[in-house]
């Protein structure tokens, strides 16, 4: 999957070239296949509040090689910034200016962390403190920067805890686990908000979902069949959708990974219905559903046609709205804690030039997951979306060349991200871990350099 | 002890859509259609790693070189790889009687399960060399010195080069298949208009069978294609009447040539499958049966001298199989006729009208008599979804079966359906399948 000027940086001459000329040389990024270990220690944590020293003692019970110091460590694997007790501005320079000294001992692929509080407080009472609201604003400039400087595969991201809510919880857990992991490879410079204490840690870190059946569309290539692969590995069963002229692809898969098939247009009428009568034919209830069945048909403005805009509207969003409103007035085909992960895009977020349409879909996912996270809560239920950058797959391997030179470097990792690392966040979103994170969307883009 | 013979069921079937030769599967070999087929057939009923009864199947257009063409494309799917296969043909009725193999087996207590399936492709038929090449060569080859191999090159001529392509007609009357049917239609008296709308209907009730689902759980799409190419959902009478006449244009016998390219199938790509098993092996898999396989006749006609039409065995095969199973043409719920011109539907169906044909040719008392049309292929047949020579019966098997269940389920009351298949050389198959609810 490595692109031509990637391999080419990679060799020797190339390297040197790239290194006179002052050329990206995008590091290789390790995946859960080629880091299994869920930290990469030793793993230095900072801050002295006491969710600093509980969340130290976790890991040292995890069996991590946790240390409160980064003095003559040569090598150090994770850094964690426990900011959740900051109260103004000058409190962020101690545990920050810590973390510079030991800036050029990361280790490649190394993982920085910040836990802090939403300047907004992240529950409904706000926080009242103008200090206070700039100090742990201040988390987020400081965080975001840091990312761009990271090297060597190396990525920052940031958990912001509710008031309220524990650093024990079960979301935080679980967005640290992620953070820290290699199924993290390609999210830098993010944030995930927990707003609540719900969900439930993880019995079966190596199979989370076990026990779970998860229904993933646009499933028979490219991200969807990564998602579902990555679901699978998990332990999930699987329902794969996607459109019938698929249906060999889909069925192939399906074999591969023991999954049902079902062949559906979601932009047909009564789809949600058919939907849910196969589910109860087949005595199928869903505890996940990732709605990933998208398409692009660009074109500007000027030269835009209904023939281009509407489908993609009626399948990246209007599809999104049909299958959950059925799923959920259905009644019965639902698990307990249901969750659904929703495709978006960093194009929904900064707008890309030829892609009105495609945004205006995508942005319309990252409103619609946070309104139907209101909805599934009381189910104990959560919608969150990814939003992916630029992604290797056949869909942007027909972007022109040089324009695809382009995108695929212009993120703080100065590559192209995999399918993979778009279906390890959907399938962090879609762990009971994940319980306490609503209405939220999570880039994977390696910190594309475009919007926020 | 099982007692038997006991029921072969039908427990479901998957299909490609169809293709037109040269469409979308151009370059696709019956290899790689026949395993599609079957790939959707094992996921959509959790098969991978069983190891099946047998799995039969069969190509009428077939490459030398795919001597196990069954064998090969199961071993592609995530069958268990001790599934044994056979390769099977009878031209046209080539999975039907794939059908009735592994059902005859299944009611003999031999295997408990078992695939039939069928493919051809009309995009990649054979080309083979002229005979006197291929002996010149076998001869060149087996010249033990480099002398006896050059006298034996020498006898090459520029014309043995010329590639032979697939024969397009009956070897022994030289006659294609539609220019038979374009004397058997005239010699019917068979209308254009009666035949372009018998297509038309064919198109009109495909389109709405799978505008209704109907296919959900029968066809898997391939190669970018959801439905069967050939459906003109749209088409009228009125386009239908503008198109030419293709067969009969030059018999002396067709005084009037009524057979078009609308009202006749054209060459298709395309692979089909049907899932069969005992009671017992559908329950253990929670497999619900749709149909069983009741009996089935065969028959064949001598066309070659001039005695009977060359599509018209199926004409004398089901009165067989009604009889055997005591039954009249009237007690069937449902007929699948194979459409492969829409005449043969027609002059089938006036055949048994005929008071004088059923006595002199059937030795009958009288006429079958007629059948509510309104019974007759009504999911559309192979004048709209196309007609991949081996893979037809596979297409009207698994369909019959699904909508004898649907029928019995909503009627309560069991149901009976005929297929009929036509076949090269004066050959043809009957098929009876009755509905099972539990």
């Amino acid at each position: 999957m490595t692109d031509a000027y990637t391999r080419f940086v990679r060799s020797a001459p190339g390297g040197l070239l790239a290194k006179q000329l002052g050329l990206p040389r995008p590091s290789r990024l390790l995946r859960r296949k080629d880091r299994p270990a869920p930290v990469l220690g030793p793993v230095v944590v900072l801050g002295d509040s006491a969710g600093a020293d509980a969340i130290a003692h976790r890991l040292l019970e995890d069996g991590a090689d946790v240390r409160r110091r980064p003095d003559e460590l040569r090598s150090i694997g994770s850094v964690l910034l426990v900011l959740d007790e900051i109260a103004t501005p000058a409190d962020l320079g101690p545990v920050v200016l810590t973390l510079a000294s030991a800036m050029r001992s990361l280790a490649p692929g190394a993982r920085v962390v910040t836990i802090s509080r939403p300047a907004g407080g992240g529950d409904a009472s706000g926080a009242k403190d103008a200090a206070l609201a700039a100090a742990r604003g201040g988390v987020e400039g400081f965080l975001r920067s840091l990312a761009h400087e990271m090297r060597g595969g190396a990525t920052a991201n940031g958990i912001l805890v509710a008031d309220g809510v524990g650093l024990d919880a079960p979301g935080v857990v679980g967005a640290l686990r992620f953070f820290l992991s290699a199924r993290s490879a390609f999210v830098s410079g993010q944030f995930v908000t927990v707003s609540t204490s719900a969900g439930s840690a993880t019995e079966n870190p190596s199979l989370p979902l076990v026990g779970r059946t998860a229904l993933v569309t646009g499933a028979a290539r490219g991200i969807g069949a990564a998602i579902a692969r990555t679901l699978a590995a998990d332990g999930a069963r699987l329902v794969l959708l996607d459109v019938p002229g698929a249906g060999t692809e889909l069925s192939r898969l399906a074999n591969e990974l023991r999954a049902v098939p079902i062949q559906l247009d979601v932009t047909a009428d009564g789809a949600g219905e058919r939907l849910v009568s196969f589910l109860r034919e087949r005595d199928l209830t869903l505890d996940v559903a990732v709605l990933n069945a998208g398409i692009t048909r660009d074109k500007l403005l000027a030269n835009m046609t209904a023939d281009r805009w509407d489908p993609v509207l009626a399948v990246n969003i209007t599809s999104q709205l049909t299958l959950t409103d059925a799923l959920l007035e259905a009644g019965d085909v639902l698990g307990e804690h249901p969750r659904v992960v929703s495709l978006a895009s960093t194009s929904g977020i900064a707008g890309n030039r030829g892609q009105t349409n495609y945004a205006a879909s995508k942005a319309g996912v990252i409103a619609f997951v946070d309104a139907l996270a209101a909805r599934l809560a009381p189910l104990g239920g959560t919608a969150n979306a990814v939003a992916p950058g630029f992604i290797e797959t056949e869909m942007t391997a027909k972007i022109p060349p040089l324009t695809r030179e382009i995108a695929r470097r212009v993120n703080s990792l100065q590559q192209g991200g995999l399918p993979v690392d778009v279906a390890e966040t959907i399938a962090f979103l879609a762990s009971d871990e994940a319980g306490g994170i609503q209405g939220e969307t999570l880039r994977v883009c390696g910190q594309n350099m475009v919007g926020k | 002890m099982t007692d038997f013979p006991r029921d072969a069921l039908i427990l479901g079937g998957n299909r490609i859509p169809f293709a037109r030769s040269g469409g979308p599967y151009a370059g696709i070999s019956n290899q790689d259609m026949l395993t599609a087929a079957l790939d959707g057939l094992v996921a959509r009923f959790g098969l991978q790693g069983e190891k099946l009864g047998e799995v039969a199947g069969g190509a009428v257009l077939k490459l030398a070189s795919d001597l196990n063409l069954t064998r090969e494309s199961a071993l592609g799917t995530p069958l268990d790889p001790r599934t044994p296969t056979i390769d099977m043909s009878k031209a046209c009725a080539t999975s039907l009687e794939t059908v009735v193999h592994v059902s005859n087996r299944i009611q003999l207590g031999q295997i408990d399960s078992g695939i039939a399936c069928g493919v051809d492709s009309a995009s990649d038929s054979p080309i083979e060399v002229t005979p006197r090449l291929r002996r010149i060569l076998h001869r060149a080859f087996a010249a033990k010195t480099p002398m006896q191999r050059i006298k034996a090159l020498s006898a090459l001529r520029p014309a043995d080069l010329a590639p032979v392509p697939p024969r397009n007609g009956e070897p022994r009357t030289g006659l294609s298949m539609g220019e038979h049917q374009a004397q058997t239609t005239a010699q019917w008296g068979i209308t254009r208009e009666a035949q372009d709308e018998l297509a038309l209907a064919s198109h009109q009730k495909l389109a709405a069978a799978y505008d209704a689902g109907f296919f959900d759980d029968l066809v898997t799409g391939y190669r970018g294609l959801a439905r069967d190419q050939n459906l003109r959902p749209d088409s009228t009478l009125e386009k239908l009447a503008t198109l030419k006449p293709v067969f009969g244009v030059k018999s002396p016998q067709v005084a009037e040539p009524t057979m078009t390219a609308g009202n006749s199938t054209p060459l298709s790509d395309g692979a089909s499958s049907v899932l069969l098993g005992s009671d017992e092996w559908a329950a253990e898999r929670g497999l619900t049966p749709l149909a069983r396989v009741v009996d089935t006749r065969s028959a064949a006609v001598d066309f070659v001298h001039g005695e009977e039409g060359l599509l018209m065995a199926p004409v004398y095969a089901v009165p067989e199989l009604l009889d055997a199973n005591g039954l009249t043409l009237q007690d069937l719920d449902f007929y699948e006729i194979h459409e492969a011109f829409a005449s043969t539907v027609l002059t089938t169906l006036k055949a048994w009208e005929s008071e004088e044909f059923c006595r002199e040719k059937l030795g009958r008392g009288g006429a079958l008599g007629t059948i509510d049309r309104d019974r007759l292929n009504v999911l559309g047949s192979s004048l709209a979804a196309g007609h991949p020579f081996a893979a037809t019966g596979g297409r009207l098997v698994a369909t019959l079966a699904k909508l004898l269940h649907q029928t019995a389920l909503e009627t309560g009351r069991v149901q009976r359906g005929l297929i009929s298949v036509c076949a090269a050389a004066g050959q043809g198959t009957a098929v009876l399948l009755e509905s099972v609810t539990d």
